[in-house]
This record gives C-alpha cells, sequence and structure tokens, in this order.
C-alpha cells in the first residue's frame, strides 16, 4: 500500500463532507493543482482507500421505510481459520449491510435491513441461525436514527449568529 | 445612509443635554449601521460576520452544563480562577513563549473588549494620543475618546500587504504621543506581522516611550506563518499589554472571555477598574475557557485547517470576478479592493446587497484607508461562499458592463 500523504488525508476530510466536491474546488481549499488532486484521488480509489461514493439517506423521510436491525451474533471459531469463513457467510447475503467482529459479550455484530420486520425475522431464524457454527443470536430492531456516519438527522446545529457582527 | 441615532435624538430630545458631550458625539459604528439595513432583508448570504461559525466544541459546552450542574455559580476571585490563569500562562508559553506570573501579570476579563477598555482607562491622561494603526477593529478609535484621548490614525496599504511601517508611524509621533494599539492578525484586513517586520516597530515604540496595547484576539488564525507576539520582541514585554481571548481561536464569542497580561504595575491598576466595575467575569465562561485550553486545541487546529481552505477560495474567487485581493495571512477576512468598479465602498456593499443579496462590511466602517475596500469574512461555509462569489461575480460584471 502507498503512504497515505497529508494532501490525501485533507482530500478525504473534504470527500467525507461532501462526496460531489469537484476537483477544481478540491485543488483551490487546499492550495493544490486539479491535475495532483486527480492523481491523489485516482490513488485512493486504486487502493481501494476510498470504497464507494455514497449517499446518506434519513429514511424516515420516505414512504417505503425499511427496517433495520442489528444483531449479536456467538459463534464457535472454526479451527484454523478463526472467524473469517463464518463471517463471509454471513456478509454475503444481500440483507447484510455490514458485519463488525466485536470484543466483549458476543462475536459479531451484524446490521440487517429487510422490508418489514417479517423479513428480517425470516432472515434471521432461517438464514442465520441455522447456520453451524452459529451458537446464540439477539435481535435488536432499530427504532429510529438520530445520527448516523457523523450526520445528525434531525436537528442540525443552525447558524445563528447576526447577519453583521464586529 | 440614514443614522438611527437621528429617531433617537428625536424621541429624547430633552435628556440629550445631559449626556457627556463625547459620548454625545460618538458616531454608531458603521457596522451598526450597515446591520440596519441589513436585517429584516431575506435570502440574504452574509460575508459580514466577524465571528467563527462554529458552535462551540461540544466538550467546552459540555463542561459548562456539567459545572452548573455541580453548582458553580459563585464569584471567583477579582483577576479569575487561578486555575484558569495558570493554564493561559502555560499556553502562552507554549504557543508564544512569553512568560507571564499567573499571580500578578494576568487579569481574565469579560471577552478581549473590557480588556481594551481597561487597559486604555488605566493609562489614558486627558489629551493623550492613541496611535492607531487603520483601517481598524472599530472599537479603538470610540473608546479612546470615551476615555479622554485623542485617537490618531496611522495608514497602512493594501500595497504592503497592510503590515504597519515605522516610517509611517514615526511620522505621527507627537509629544502627546503616548500609547500604540497594535492588532495583528488584522480585523478587518487580515494583515499579519512577522518578527523581522516587528523589529523597526519595536524600535520606534522605545525610542518614544510608547506603551502598545496588542490586541492578538486572533493570534491562533495565521496561515502560513505562526504568529509572533509583540511582547516576544526583545524589551517590549515590559511596555506591552497583551490583549486575547478565546471569541475566536474557540469559537467562543457569546462566551465573553478574554484576558490581558503585563506588568504587574499595569495589571494592579487595571485590576482596580477591573474590580469595581465587573468584580470578575462570570464564572461559567471561566470554567468552559479552562476546559477549551485543556483538551481543546485540537478542535482549534481543525477549525483554522477550515480557515485556510475557504480563505484560498474567497481570494481566489474574488481575483477570478476582477477584484485585487492582497492575500490575507490571518484571521477570517479577505479585503478585496473595489476601487475599479468606481463606487464608494458604501454604494458598492449597499448595491451588492439590495441587488445580489450579499452582505459585506464597507471598508469606510474601519476608519482611514478602508475607503474603496470591502471586508468580506470567510467564517462561513464552502457553499455559502461559492455562492456569495458566484452572486458578486455577477453583480460586478454587470456593473463593468455599465
Ligand atoms: C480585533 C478585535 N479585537 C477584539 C474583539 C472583541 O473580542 P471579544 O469577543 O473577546 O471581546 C474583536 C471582535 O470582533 C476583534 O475583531
Amino acid at each position: 500500500m502507498r503512504q497515505i500523504s497529508e494532501l490525501k488525508l485533507k482530500v478525504l476530510d473534504l470527500l467525507k463532507e461532501d462526496a460531489r466536491r469537484d476537483p477544481n474546488l478540491l485543488a483551490t481549499l487546499l492550495g493544490a493543482t486539479p491535475e495532483e488532486i486527480a492523481e491523489a484521488i485516482a490513488e485512493l480509489e486504486e487502493d481501494n482507500v476510498i470504497v464507494k461514493y455514497a449517499t446518506v439517506v434519513n429514511s424516515s423521510k420516505l414512504d417505503d421505510e425499511k427496517v433495520t436491525a442489528l444483531i449479536e451474533v456467538q459463534i464457535t471459531p472454526e479451527r484454523g481459520r478463526g472467524f473469517e469463513t463464518i463471517a463471509e457467510r454471513i456478509y454475503l447475503f444481500p440483507q447484510v449491510m455490514s458485519v463488525y467482529l466485536m470484543s466483549g459479550a458476543y462475536d459479531l455484530l451484524v446490521e440487517v435491513e429487510g422490508r418489514n420486520l417479517k423479513e428480517v425475522a425470516s432472515f434471521v431464524s432461517d438464514k442465520l441461525s441455522t447456520l453451524e457454527s452459529v451458537l446464540s443470536t439477539k435481535t435488536h430492531f432499530i427504532l429510529k436514527k438520530y445520527k448516523q456516519d457523523g450526520i445528525i438527522f434531525e436537528d442540525p446545529e443552525e447558524d445563528r449568529r447576526l447577519l453583521i457582527s464586529p | 445612509m440614514s443614522v438611527n441615532s437621528q429617531d433617537v435624538e428625536n424621541n429624547s430630545k430633552s435628556m440629550t443635554s445631559y449626556l457627556s458631550p463625547v459620548v454625545r458625539e460618538i458616531q454608531p459604528s458603521g457596522i451598526r449601521r450597515f446591520f440596519d439595513l441589513v436585517s429584516g432583508n431575506k435570502d440574504i448570504i452574509t460575508l459580514g460576520v466577524g465571528e467563527p461559525d462554529f458552535i462551540t466544541p461540544w466538550h467546552v459546552r459540555e463542561a459548562c452544563v456539567y459545572s452548573l450542574e455541580r453548582g458553580f455559580t459563585s464569584y471567583t476571585s477579582n483577576a479569575g480562577m487561578p486555575e484558569l490563569r495558570e493554564a493561559i500562562a502555560e499556553y502562552l508559553y507554549n504557543s508564544y513563549d512569553l512568560k507571564y506570573d499567573p499571580k500578578d501579570e494576568m487579569i481574565v476579563t469579560v471577552g478581549g473588549s473590557e480588556a481594551i477598555d481597561l487597559a486604555l482607562r488605566a493609562l489614558i491622561e486627558p489629551g493623550d494620543e492613541v496611535l492607531v494603526p487603520v483601517p481598524c477593529y472599530i472599537s479603538y478609535s470610540p473608546i479612546t475618546s470615551i476615555g479622554g484621548g485623542v485617537p490618531v490614525e496611522v495608514e497602512t496599504f493594501a500595497k504592503d500587504s497592510f503590515k504597519l511601517k515605522a516610517e509611517h508611524l514615526q511620522a505621527r509621533i507627537t509629544p502627546k504621543s503616548k500609547i500604540l494599539i497594535l492588532n495583528y492578525p488584522s480585523n478587518p484586513t487580515g494583515g499579519i506581522m512577522t518578527y523581522e517586520d516587528w523589529l523597526p516597530i519595536a524600535k520606534v515604540v522605545e525610542e518614544n516611550d510608547l506603551i502598545v496595547i496588542a490586541d492578538e484576539i486572533y493570534s491562533e488564525l495565521t496561515y502560513d506563518h505562526k504568529h509572533v507576539s509583540f511582547a516576544s520582541i526583545p524589551g517590549m514585554k515590559d511596555r506591552t499589554l497583551l490583549v486575547n481571548g478565546f471569541s475566536k481561536a474557540f469559537a467562543m464569542t457569546g462566551w465573553r472571555m478574554g484576558y490581558v497580561c503585563g506588568h504587574p504595575d499595569l495589571i494592579y491598576a487595571m485590576l482596580k477598574i477591573h474590580q469595581y466595575t465587573v468584580m470578575c467575569a462570570p464564572v461559567m465562561g471561566q470554567v468552559a475557557a479552562l476546559e477549551a485550553l485543556k483538551n481543546g486545541l485540537r478542535e482549534k487546529d481543525h477549525m483554522v485547517e477550515s480557515y485556510n481552505q475557504r480563505r484560498r477560495l474567497i481570494v481566489q474567487g474574488l481575483r477570478d470576478i476582477g477584484l485585487s485581493c492582497h492575500d490575507p495571512q490571518g484571521a477570517f477576512y479577505a479585503f478585496p479592493s473595489i476601487q475599479s468598479t468606481g463606487l464608494s465602498s458604501e454604494e458598492f456593499s449597499q448595491r451588492l446587497l439590495m441587488e445580489a443579496k450579499v452582505a459585506a462590511v464597507p471598508g469606510n466602517a474601519f476608519g482611514g484607508g478602508g475607503e474603496g475596500f470591502l471586508r468580506c469574512s470567510y467564517a462561513t461555509s464552502v457553499s455559502q461562499l461559492n455562492e456569495a462569489l458566484h452572486r458578486m461575480g455577477q453583480f460586478v460584471h454587470k456593473l463593468k458592463q455599465g
């Protein structure tokens, strides 16, 4: 992997704020040339540091609100491969949004998204808990998202300054 | 522009004769007058704000809330909480190589504003001349007058990046000169002074036995050069009252937290005024300031990086529009010249506001030498800045087409 330069870190910060900023704007903001920015972005993409440009959606604003659950999973690790094989089996399911290996009371934290409660429930009972090395699951449904990926959904802090001040 | 004080005068005509002549004479600030125009206007993008667009970092707010829960609601010692003064001393030493004794060389004040007022009140004898490099922060001249002094403007120029030049300072010195107010990084120009820039100024100060009030409230907000405190120039510490505070560096304008450091004799005199006027700075603010100094330096760095990015954006943008703009090296203001448009700064700002819905402060609000310039604060989001620049571009284009 290439060394992450300071310029790249700053590019990342700015793109994390707003992925749609174009290289010319980034160049001006960072005092670099558009070519340097383009090269930095290209390398970040090549090295899989930038994995994807995503949109954070406040789905409570949509009619077809989805159901999200966080599932604590306890498993027996496999000899030789530890948690890798089972994690892979789980993350390959398209319903699964994220999988984290955790320290503490359980092993994997699995985020699952479905169209409704039933869909998530049947995923857990049919697919997840029937996997051989899965010992137990504990499903927590998300009732409301207040903040995600650093973005506060409901009450972003507003600008309360006067229009003119000394 | 019509001045609101006119109405005030009409409504209370019978009472104005009671006012002290000095106060009667003081004009409302150019910024305030402009504010009257702006308020009520909808959809305005503002480049007129002299304060950070960040909200005080949460850990600082939280520390204050927690202290309230624990009942920190009483007076503190007049000069401020000892822990806070010690933290300030440590910070000044680490950042600017300044050694102040927190016991008798420092007062925690109600904003840098109170510190400036204390300094002038403690020093001025009626008729003393106070040298003020212009364009400058709006309150120096009025406070000087209120204190019985006579403000004397020393011009600085765009071609010098608004640095103060020793020959211009020297030219204004008379037997009555006593105080020099320095404000670098500067509001409104964004100009800074380097160590080399300071040396000839220090010589003039020494030779003419001046006392310096160094308002370094923007000291953390410098970009290509680190701030050099005037008090750190050899021989200057004893003749300098260093004013600084939390408003700009830590996004804490509303907390009203500042401080002043200097020779114990001067600080002792200022403390007398301070204790009889405000007793002490508010305890909530002091608790918050302590938290900011102890745990807020990383957030501060992050804010500075963000200002720097926007500085590049606005300077580039203004130049693309065709307005010449020196490279501001500190604070968060760009100070472009609008002379090429043929309008006065007051007319330019008013029309920019009415026709393009962008608010910026006319340069003449900042005293001599400000005419023909515009103060544009870039303490606002990238998207707002982009939109403001876009609108200004169209406006200037239209002007130049006639
Ligand atoms: C140069 C300068 N000095 C002092 C102040 C006042 O600072 P404070 O909020 O600490 O009173 C300001 C605020 O705009 C300023 O620009």
